[in-house]
């Protein structure tokens, strides 16, 4: 049994510690945006993010996770209120068949907090361990540069009067 | 720090001491008439040929190529203790490059580390090396490069610290240092033992990577194949004291360079990828005489180490082993084991660990480096492909991991400072691993190299 | 058009012969082709054909709740969004009010495949058709009784409406059967002029699941009590099973079952990772025989050219013989190639008193649950197949395949549900493969330079074993009672399999086509996006360039000298004007190539023209920018369209730089990403364009598979034009290249 820190809340778990968390994060706690596309760590489809890095969740065994926050794409928001991201890969219909695109998000969503405003050689290599076989590359980068004007935007909301800014 | 001081304190002084004359003839050099450029020189394409074989050997593309830039237009910053050397332009560019240099200028910044203008060069163009390279060869690779296309890029400005950054002090690093022609035949071995002598000490420079330097950064000659560190990488010792668990002999060498990959050793992975890629194109007979020179520099093992060795291969099988209960284990059962202990064979499934070198070195360095930055595809080809931890494992979870894989994959004592090396690690990526081209060529199954 | 037929319940229930028309199976009714000889009997048009009842396509609830109804399946290409589109507008109801349901054996109609790029011209059609129809119902219902005359009467958001005001909603008016009746051959259409729906860019409405973690995919789907299985397959084809001690496996923490039956070989565990590792001991300790029965990969083409084959003419044309000044003759080859699927195939299962049912991602619910209950030897009425999204699947890949293996474990544990996933390299290795094809090519140059004679061969195998039999499937092919693989045929034409585009759309004086077919297959093939389209057009494309080269014309020039096809022109200029193509445009290390086709000749029309970068060192050619025009008739959702055509050159740049796969004497060894690369965004282009020439009122036209040929053969112009060296064996590889500069 282990306590693991998913979106913001804590989960006990019953798996054995080399369990990778992508099975835990899908079967155990039934979030479906991380997927299985290769389970070796060739093509990106089950990226999470770990304490704030982007993280292969198919070669990341439930060991590596004691003390550790994962944000998978369901805990960056929903279809009512979605995250910066989530509107961008709308906005910008950045997907064909989609089961890349959760992976992809996430990798963005970590690039993003990083850097602000990545460039398109900046992207493209953030998205390098990343395999689309639809081949909607081209939205995708898109999607990345309006996520990051849409994430502009949202900081540059009102201050409320009176604050100490 | 203090003794490099004290040695260039030292020489300055002489220097001084000598008298500006002294000085003069030491370090001056004349210039060569250009050449006109727009005269195009034709080569022999067989010539050609060769000097591109010649190239592939000598690495140039490494140094030379940057990633996103042109081909031998330069620019790759080359680290060295005293700050960054980048590389120059060799394209046939008048201005920026070679065009206007007559294959005389070209020879001698070969055997003496000279341009055509007379200006010392840094010994990070290792014509230490290149010293040895013989007329005919030269002729082929100044063939070679003035048939490139032509690129505009002008050199930039080195990053080094003074007084390295005046080129006389090169001048007395040369009265030192610079050994002219020091390969000499040996008649009591065979021709390609030879061939292989005359290569590796001369266009392939592998003992400028794999010699440890002295504190004014040149090789030490008693030290001979001992193991170099270059660009925050450890290059094996390749001589007497190499680390392999398994020992290399002419076979395994000559295969490892040329497809990249042996089942017995692993993958050749960071600045060695390219290397690799470069002797994937090069003639077999040259590859193996390097590996024939080289597995004598090795030495034959004695009985008891083939032994060992050969123990090592038996048991190097995926394990129905019980996971012992430590950190290390199970970070090893859910991280590695699915690729490193799959019934593959390398280059697609990752080496047993219990051969490889990076497990049993004195060294950690390459084995962190690996861990934190993976195998990235090559492009388009059929090549390894090995996941980054760097962010998945803090540095304390990938000290414990490599503790744990020096135990259980290696004969040798336990490796300390894990830790410290690996928030180092972390921190100072790669030159090579950025800003280098990469290999074009990937390792290869032999049964598929060339396929489609 | 005609006054749609108002349709007596009484008198359809009497058998009026006038209402009931004659099915037939043929190809999809398509308005826009020349007249041939006799007219066929009126049939309504697409899917009509076959399921004419129009409740089949559109319910419509008391509380005006509309569900549209589909037997064909989302792949990710947009057509669920695609079709309440077309329903919204042709009922004239909110986008919004709609809903869609696909593929379902149990409350779907039978459209066969989703495949062939049919999708728009069968579901499309029908489901336009039939919204039209009942429309025109749901108006006679309100005439008659509010009493006025049906032709002052609108329709507005789900209401008939009449000149005086008086409303009526679509949910009051549907009574009884009302809908139950067979579709008209003739529908009264909207306008296209006055389309609010059709033709926009509607955001699609399976994306904002997909990018917050909804449920989407088979792979999401989980049931009560369900547990996990993997698969055991055998090493390579034809593998038998010698041996396997199973007693330490069926002892593993939460192993419920182990399943072997002949060559089938399965575990099941109540958790997925402890069915993964499971899986790994059970691999571990099964034996196989194996038998070296592979072609040598390097002698591809001649082992292929080598295997009997049945030559048929397919196209014919002599004039008077015109005299022919330069011949030449090329011979372009392409290997097996992978679809590739990034979510390896899955399936859930459920055998619960007597009846199954499965949650799959094939392309075909109907064939499916044929083909599972051939295998299980129930009768098909106690099966059921729902279609739930997987991963782009570009054809035939694992699918149906993992519905089989599911079905097959899921009897074994009665009452529980099972879910099959296989694992990367299963799906590599296994996934029946684009078919190798071989194509040689001679024409003739006559005066003026125009071609005067032009012959095209093609060696192929089919491109489908799709179920069709229990045998198409690998579980049914392993058991210990087997089903033998059905003999493969050619599929016919004009859609044609290896012969597919091989007819050239070009107008040539004299032409021949002969379409060889292998029905050996020594490698496990089946469709694959565009089928034999991607390497007949990939070589007639690339030798109309060899031709032009020959003509000294520019190639754009020299493919309007032979082609009369009105549309096809269109969009060969669009593309050219757009791209900005200039004759004998040169840049240093670029190079520019052209080409154009008309999907199967009958789809839709596509030229696409791209600029290339060629490193000369190192032989490296990179997609710079393409530039793409495509007619498909009337669009209903262009950003769609355009999303698929991107998606199109993106992954046949991948085809035709990198892809082949790979196998020794026994076995396939391109069995992951390492080793079967595709495109990764370090070589993606800088830009991607597509102009869409809107035909409106015209015909639905299949998009989803258009691109595939001509962004190969665009590529393969460009890397001659820059290299000046000419590549004909696919895959172009940096390798390849190199050789050929350097030669």
């Amino acid at each position: 049994m282990m306590t693991l820190k998913v979106n913001g809340r804590d989960h006990q778990v019953d798996a054995e510690p080399d369990t990778p968390l992508l099975y835990v994060l899908r079967d155990d706690l039934g979030l479906n945006a991380a997927k299985f596309g290769c389970g070796l760590g060739q093509c990106g489809s089950c990226t999470v993010i770990v304490d704030g890095k982007a993280v292969l969740s198919c070669v990341t065994p439930l060991a590596l996770l004691d003390g550790k926050q994962v944000t998978t794409l369901e805990g960056l928001g929903s279809v009512a209120e979605p995250a910066p991201i989530q509107r961008a890969f709308m906005e910008e219909q950045a997907a064909q068949c989609g089961y890349c695109i959760a992976g992809m998000m996430m990798r963005a969503q970590a690039l993003l907090q990083r850097v602000r405003k990545p460039t398109d050689e900046q992207i493209r290599a953030e998205l390098g361990p990343h395999l689309c076989r639809c081949g909607t590359h081209m939205r995708i980068v898109r999607a990345v540069h309006r996520a990051a004007r849409l994430m502009d935007t949202a900081s540059l909301a009102p201050v409320k009067e009176g604050s100490a800014q | 720090m203090k003794k490099k001081s004290g040695i260039i304190g030292g020489i300055l002084a002489v220097l001084l001491v000598g008298g500006a004359a002294v000085a003069f003839a030491i370090a001056w050099r004349p210039a060569i008439a250009a050449i006109d450029p727009g005269a195009r020189q034709t080569f022999d394409p067989a010539l050609v040929k060769r000097g591109r074989e010649l190239a592939a050997i000598g690495n140039c593309n490494s140094c030379h190529t940057v990633r996103g830039g042109k081909n031998f237009a330069g620019g790759l910053a080359v680290p060295t203790p005293f700050g960054a050397v980048f590389s120059s332009n060799i394209t046939p560019d008048p201005e920026t490059g070679i065009g206007s240099w007559p294959e005389e200028a070209f020879r001698r910044a070969m055997r003496a580390g000279v341009d055509r203008e007379g200006r010392h060069l840094y010994p990070t163009f290792p014509y230490d090396h290149f010293t040895n390279v013989s007329d005919d060869d030269d002729r082929a690779l100044y063939a070679f490069l003035m048939t490139r296309a032509p690129v505009r890029a002008p050199a930039r400005e080195n990053q080094l610290s003074f007084p390295f950054n005046q080129r006389l002090v090169v001048a007395g690093w040369k009265l030192l240092f610079l050994r002219r022609g020091t390969y000499q035949p040996d008649p009591s071995k065979s021709a390609e033992w030879n061939h292989g002598a005359y290569l590796v000490q001369g266009l392939a420079h592998c003992g400028a990577c794999h010699t440890p330097r002295n504190a004014l950064g040149a090789e030490r000659p008693s030290a001979s194949f001992a193991g170099g560190d270059v660009d925050n990488w450890h290059a094996y010792a390749i001589n007497t004291q190499s680390p392999a668990p398994v020992p290399w002999d002419a076979d395994a060498l000559s295969t490892y360079l040329r497809e990249g990959v042996h089942p017995d050793h692993g993958t050749a992975r960071g600045p060695m990828a390219e290397v690799v890629s470069n002797l994937s194109a090069v003639p077999a007979s040259d590859v193996h005489a390097i590996a024939t020179y080289m597995a004598d520099v090795f030495g034959a093992p004695s009985p008891d180490r083939k032994r060992q060795g050969e123990a090592v291969v038996a048991q190097a099988k995926p394990g129905a082993a019980s996971v012992p209960d430590s950190e290390g284990a199970k970070i090893y059962a859910g991280a590695c084991a699915s690729c490193h202990e799959s019934s593959r064979p390398p280059p697609y499934g990752g080496i047993h660990l219990s051969l490889s070198t990076a497990i049993s070195a004195s060294n950690p360095r390459n084995l962190a480096n690996i861990v934190l930055s993976g195998v990235r595809p090559v492009e388009g080809e059929r090549s390894p492909i090995m996941p980054s931890f760097a962010a998945s494992m803090n540095d304390r979870e990938i000290a414990v991991l490599l503790k744990y894989l020096r135990s259980r994959f290696s004969q040798q004592p336990a490796w300390s400072d894990l830790e410290r090396m690996i928030t180092e690690a972390r921190r100072t990526q790669t030159a090579f691993v950025q800003n280098s081209a990469g290999p074009d060529n990937a390792p290869a199954d032999p049964a598929q190299r060339d396929k489609p | 058009m005609n006054a749609p037929v108002i349709v007596d319940r009484r008198r359809m229930l009497t058998g009026t012969g006038a209402l009931i028309v004659s099915f037939s199976l043929t190809s999809a009714f398509a308005q826009d082709q020349g007249a041939p000889a006799a007219p066929p009997p009126p049939s309504p048009p697409g899917s009509l054909k076959t399921s004419p009842y129009l409740d089949s396509w559109i319910r419509i609830d008391a509380d005006g709740a509309i569900t549209v109804f589909t037997g064909k399946a989302e792949l990710g290409q947009g057509f669920k969004t695609a079709f309440q589109q077309i329903a919204a507008e042709e009922l004239d109801v909110p986008f919004a009010s709609l809903k869609v349901v696909t593929a379902d054996t149990k409350l779907t109609a039978n459209e066969g495949y989703t495949s062939g790029s049919h999708s728009m011209q069968d579901s499309g059609t029908a489901i336009q058709n039939a919204a039209a129809q009942v429309r025109a119902l749901l108006m006679a219902e309100a005439a008659k009784r509010l009493d006025v005359a049906v032709e002052g009467l609108r329709t507005e958001a789900g209401t008939v409406i009449t000149p005086d005001g008086r409303r009526m909603r679509y949910g009051e008016l549907v009574a009884d059967d009302m809908l139950h009746v067979q579709a008209q051959p003739n529908s009264k259409l909207k306008d296209p002029a006055t389309f609010t729906v059709m033709g926009q860019s509607i955001a699609r409405v399976d994306i904002p699941a997909k990018v917050t973690g909804g449920a989407a995919y088979v792979q999401d789907v989980r049931l009560p009590g369900m547990v996990h299985a993997r698969v055991v397959r055998p090493p390579s084809y034809g593998a038998q099973l010698a041996g396997c001690d199973t007693a330490a496996v069926e002892k593993m923490s939460g192993v419920l079952k182990v399943i072997r039956d002949g060559n089938f070989l399965a575990v099941v565990a109540e958790k997925e990772f402890q069915a993964v590792k499971a899986m790994q001991a059970l691999e571990a300790a099964a034996k196989w025989q194996e038998s070296a029965r592979l072609p040598k990969q390097d002698e591809l083409p001649s082992a292929l050219m080598a295997l009997p084959s049945q030559g048929t003419t397919i196209f014919e044309r002599s004039a008077v013989s015109a005299s022919s000044n330069k011949t030449i003759e090329a011979t372009y080859t392409r290997p097996y190639q992978a679809h590739g699927s990034i979510g390896p195939s899955c399936a859930v299962a459920q055998f619960i008193d007597g009846a199954m049912t499965v949650w799959s991602h094939t392309q075909g619910v109907y064939p499916d649950r044929a083909a599972i209950a051939e295998m299980l030897r129930m009768p098909p009425a106690s099966v059921r197949v729902v279609h739930v999204e997987g991963s782009g699947c570009y054809g035939h890949n694992g699918a149906d395949d993992a519905a089989a293996d599911a079905a097959l474990i899921a009897r074994a544990l009665p009452g529980r549900p099972v879910r099959v996933q296989w694992m990367r390299e299963q799906e590599h290795a296994w996934e029946p493969f684009g078919p190798a094809m071989v194509t040689k090519l001679k024409a003739s140059l006559g005066d003026g330079g125009r071609i005067a004679d032009w012959q095209f061969e093609v060696w192929s195998n089919t491109h489908s074993m799709r179920p069709g039999g229990a045998g198409c499937m690998l579980a049914a092919q392993h058991m210990a009672q087997p089903f033998a693989v059905p003999a493969a045929k050619p599929l016919p034409l004009p859609e044609g399999g290896g012969d597919r585009n091989a007819i050239p759309i070009y107008n040539f004086t004299n032409a021949r086509v002969v379409h060889h077919f292998i029905p050996d297959m020594p490698v496990r093939i089946s469709a694959m996006r565009a089928l034999g389209a991607y390497h007949n057009v990939f070589s007639i494309e690339s030798f109309m360039d060899e031709l032009a080269v020959l003509a000294n014309t520019d190639p754009v020039e020299f493919r309007l000298q032979h082609l009369d096809d009105a549309r096809g022109r269109d969009v060969i200029e669009k593309a050219a004007k757009e791209f900005g193509w200039r004759k004998g445009q040169q840049a240093p290390d670029r190079g520019f190539g052209f080409a154009f086709a008309r999907y199967k000749n009958l789809a839709a029309y596509c030229a696409i023209a791209s600029e290339v970068e060629v490193n000369r060192e190192t032989g490296r050619a990179r997609l710079v920018r393409a530039v793409a025009a495509v007619d498909s008739g009337q669009v209903v959702n262009p950003d769609g369209l355009i999303n698929q055509i991107e998606g199109a050159i993106v992954q046949s740049t991948s085809w035709t730089l990198y892809e082949a796969v790979t196998f020794d004497d026994t076995r396939i060894t391109s069995i992951d990403w390492q080793t079967y690369p595709i495109l990764r965004f370090d070589a993606v282009p800088d830009r991607i364009d597509v102009h869409i020439i809107n035909r409106p009122g015209k015909p639905f036209l299949g998009s989803g598979e258009t691109g595939q040929g001509p962004a190969a053969a665009s590529l393969a112009n460009a890397i001659a034009n820059a290299t000046g060296k000419r590549l004909r064996n696919l895959p172009l590889t940096r390798k390849r290249i190199k050789d050929a500069i350097d030669a």
